[in-house]
């Protein structure tokens, strides 16, 4: 922020006042959140710039004798390990020639062109450069680059990846989150640890817990490299993400890897049938200082390449823990949303980024996932944090158990399919329950710890771990400690449950291990369905060639999405109503003309008393015809409650009070709360005094306008009573009640004439 | 759930693992570990599905396969940078090579190449 000029020196400051610092416009401006949020100058030299950089090179391949002898300017002697590995095997060169000799731009079209099929682009961009693609992309704007992922992602039908963690490692409180998140809809878990040594018994819990919840749940626990692959080859964990990618050489092998010792773990992965994808994303180079000045975009689609080039199936990528980084400079949005493209033009698996929260901003952090959420990914986010942002051990997401509902409400609002769908309450509570109960008998049979009924309790009730006694932390290392030791297998586990009496669970735990047998998993953005069924780019292929093509959520999918559970029918506001029904208000026989000057009529809509009972204030509408009669009083005068069943219209109701009323003043009152003061010789359309927004209207509000309509009917000029402001979204949170309650007042509705009631 | 008549490692077919089998105690590690052939046989779908590398590198884990959790652990942290000197990969990709696995044994030759180019060897 910029602070208040220094006007020491102001040499004419007789003939103008100091500068004062920021106008108070400014200074509000200045305090919102997205000012917490870092902005920087779009710097090359420290890789601080998104889509191009000055010194990213020109693309072009040289190919000698089926050899790669020169690749985007850099000659094969001065290739660095990344260029060689991609050089080596990343690069389809019977197509390569033709693909290199296309424009940017007609491939860029070709990318958005519906009528130009998937498997065209990708066989095309098989032949291209890092230095190529880049070009490519840096091409697409936003609307482009969501329907180019709408054609080019692997999988047709949509998905999403969950965290699961927890401050304290509590095995309960994981396996009961990873039972609401599989309830949920996640299809991928992923788990990590504050703890490295309490890492197996995290995957465990995890891994029970999403077997509670559904089957077909993928597990991962992202640690240090060796020690997924560990907890891989014991069955702990069902699929691995962790195995970093970054691009520049420097980097690379500070993370204690080369191209080659990731490509063994791809294989190694794959030769026990886990499923597994790396991860990049930008600014990871940013933040270690070794971006060498080359764009964000350019050096992710030299990890892209090498993923391709290892045979991983699949690319975490779209900032991930360099989200921010991106976010931070001009276009770095774009560019992320551009990476996982990337990615589904080199025909993998993607795993849409969307995770580390990229802004203090809830417009900023929405605007990101938006069009990705649109298109439709593989893994919207590769990582939605489940649990509460406190618990999110990978640092908080873009998306957390805060924002859940958010989600279901976006996705029923675009009628699209984000992967998640509603759990019932009492499901998720039953589940919670289950999950938590299993590895507390797992745990005991295995001696690792004696959990009490106090603190499964606390996890199945718990929103985080804050509702959690304290940390029992010895015993989770303990019971890591032991599992790692003892050489335990989730075959183990399996029997353990069986034993325990959690037949169904170990059924589900045990066909985990056996979908590794048949290897359908290892093939491109594979998931498994509930039902057991691999969804991937070989069984489910994304068939998008326009409108009326591609993924559309099944008629029960789509019930799923449109069901959540704070939808209300009028059936629904019906019943509430009846609830509050009582016998206050009493027919007494047709309505007459009235005399008295001193008499004031309450006219009433047709429901009002009848199927409608309480206003949208929460107020009973008795209580809200008491005061009004109360505030007549006050004033000295007679009043009397007529209901008229042949309008719903309040201008009409009011009206139809005041002819009849012996002042000629009347008040109208629907029944869901609004309120008016009329008087017989206006207009239907007009009044003395209007309460439009009945949800803010309080028991004093309809006091004072009975005071008001006494004062009217006396001849005075009483002040208006003026509708009470909010600045919250009060149409939003009442006009599906608004419909409702109107549709039962016309229900009401009958050719009838008014009715006087006694109160 | 998988293709039917899928064989697990030790030839069993995967159907006969059940619940109950493993709870007697019949069921041993290679019962539930993924046999070569299967991922030769998916190396061949991913080929049709327009990605020879993820072929290559499923051709790759079939050899490995064949080897002990031990033993692949040990060579991805030999291939670790500056874990090993020039010497010590020719050793590792022979022994790879006597091992059944020549693919993985050319993977080491090609690493220890670039490595030595690229200061990435002991």
């Amino acid at each position: 922020m910029i602070p208040p000029y220094d006007s020491d020196d102001d040499s004419d400051s007789d003939s103008r006042p100091a500068v004062p610092g920021p106008v108070g416009r400014i200074r509000f401006m200045d305090a919102q959140r997205v000012n917490l949020d870092g902005f920087a100058v779009e710097n090359p030299e420290l890789g601080l710039v998104a889509l191009a950089s000055p010194y990213d090179p020109k693309p072009g391949l040289v190919v000698e004798d089926g050899v790669v002898t020169e690749m985007d300017g850099v000659k094969a002697a001065d290739f660095d390990s990344i260029d060689a590995f991609i050089a080596a095997h990343g690069l389809d060169l019977t197509v390569a020639s033709e693909a290199m000799a296309l424009s940017d731009v007609a491939v860029a079209r070709m990318m958005v062109d519906p009528s130009v099929p998937r498997s065209e682009v990708v066989w095309l961009c098989a032949g291209m450069t890092p230095a190529k693609l880049a070009r490519v992309l840096a091409l697409l704007r936003p609307a482009e680059l969501v329907m180019a992922m709408t054609k080019l992602r692997a999988r047709r039908t949509p998905s999403n990846q969950a965290h699961v963690t927890n401050r304290l490692d509590d095995p309960l409180l994981l396996a009961a989150d990873a039972a609401t998140a599989a309830a949920f809809g996640f299809r991928e878990l992923e788990t990590t640890v504050p703890v490295l040594a309490d890492a197996p018994s995290n995957a465990v819990a995890v891994s029970i817990g999403a077997a509670v919840g559904s089957p077909g749940v993928l597990v991962q626990c992202s640690v240090e490299e060796a020690l997924e692959l560990e907890l891989g080859l014991r069955g702990f964990v069902s699929y691995a993400e962790t195995v970093s990618l970054y691009g520049t050489e420097q980097v690379f092998t500070d993370g204690d890897d080369t191209p080659w010792s990731k490509a063994f773990l791809t294989s190694a992965y794959a030769s026990r049938g886990i499923k597994m994808r790396v991860s990049s994303g930008a600014g990871a180079e940013v933040l270690m200082g070794g971006a060498e000045r080359r764009s964000m975009l350019y050096l992710e689609s030299r990890c892209v390449a090498l993923a391709r080039a290892m045979g991983a199936q699949g690319v975490q990528n779209g900032g991930i823990d360099g989200a921010s980084v991106a976010g931070a400079v001009p276009r770095g949005v774009r560019e992320l949303m551009a990476e996982n493209v990337m990615v589904m033009a080199r025909n993998l698996e993607s795993c849409s980024g969307n995770d580390a929260l990229m802004s203090e901003s809830d417009v900023r952090r929405t605007s990101r996932t938006l069009p990705i959420f649109l298109a439709g990914s593989d893994f919207v986010c590769s990582g939605f944090g489940s649990i509460q942002r406190y618990d999110n051990m990978f640092g908080p997401s873009n998306w957390n158990a805060e924002d859940i509902d958010d989600y279901l409400a976006m996705q029923r609002d675009w009628g699209v399919d984000g992967g998640l769908r509603t759990a019932d309450p009492a499901t998720v509570a039953e589940l919670r329950e289950r999950a938590a109960q299993a590895v507390r008998a797992v745990y005991a049979w295995f001696g690792l710890a004696d959990f009490t009924d106090e603190q499964v309790a606390a996890a199945v009730d718990a929103a985080g771990s804050k509702d959690l006694a304290g940390p029992d932390t010895v015993a989770v290392m303990h019971a890591a400690r032991v599992i790692r030791e003892t050489g335990l297998t989730m075959a183990d586990v399996v029997t353990a449950l069986q034993e325990t009496g959690f037949e169904p669970e170990a059924e589900r735990l045990l066909d985990m291990l056996k979908v590794r047998v048949g290897g359908d998993c290892l093939q491109t953005s594979a998931i498994l369905t509930p039902e057991m069924r691999v969804l991937s780019l070989v069984t489910d292929p994304n068939d998008y060639t326009g409108p009326g093509t591609g993924y559309e959520p099944t008629p029960e999918r789509q019930a799923e999405i449109d069901a959540i559970r704070q939808q209300r029918s009028v059936e629904d506001l019906r019943r509430e109503q009846a609830a509050y029904a009582s016998d206050a208000l009493r027919p007494r026989g047709p309505a007459t003309q009235g005399g008295d000057p001193r008499e004031v009529v309450v006219g009433v809509s047709p429901a009002t008393g009848r199927d409608v009972w309480v206003t949208l204030s929460g107020l009973p509408v008795v209580e809200v015809l008491r005061q009004l009669l109360a505030g007549l009083e006050e004033e000295g005068c007679v009043a009397r409650i007529v209901r008229f069943d042949d309008t719903i219209d309040l201008g009409m109701i009011g009206l139809s009070a005041a002819r009849l009323s012996g002042s000629g003043i009347g008040i109208g009152l629907q029944a869901k709360g609004t309120a008016l003061i009329h008087r017989r010789d206006l207009a239907p359309l007009a009044n003395l005094e209007l309460y439009s927004i009945a949800p803010v209207l309080s028991a004093d509000d309809y006091r004072l306008m009975g005071v008001n309509a006494g004062r009217h009917a006396k001849g005075a000029t009483p002040e208006p009573a003026r509708n009470p402001y909010t600045d919250e979204a009060i149409e939003a949170r009442y006009h599906t009640r608004v419909v409702s309650l109107v549709a039962i007042e016309r229900a009401c509705c009958r050719a009838a004439g008014p009715e006087e009631l006694t109160l | 759930m998988t293709s039917p008549g899928r064989r697990a490692y030790s030839g069993r077919p995967v159907e006969s693992v059940t619940v109950e089998s493993v709870r007697r105690g019949e069921v041993t590690q290679d019962d539930l570990r993924i046999h070569p052939e299967t991922l030769e046989s998916q190396a061949v779908v991913a080929e049709r599905h327009g990605n020879p590398q993820l072929a290559a590198n499923l051709r790759r884990a079939a050899e490995l396969a064949l080897l002990p959790d031990r033993d692949v652990m040990r060579v991805y942290e030999a291939l670790r940078p500056r874990r090993s000197t020039a010497d010590e990969l020719s050793a590792l990709a022979g022994w790879l090579d006597e091992r059944g696995c020549p693919r993985n044994a050319a993977l080491v030759r090609e690493a220890r190449d670039v490595y030595v180019r690229r200061g990435l060897a002991r």
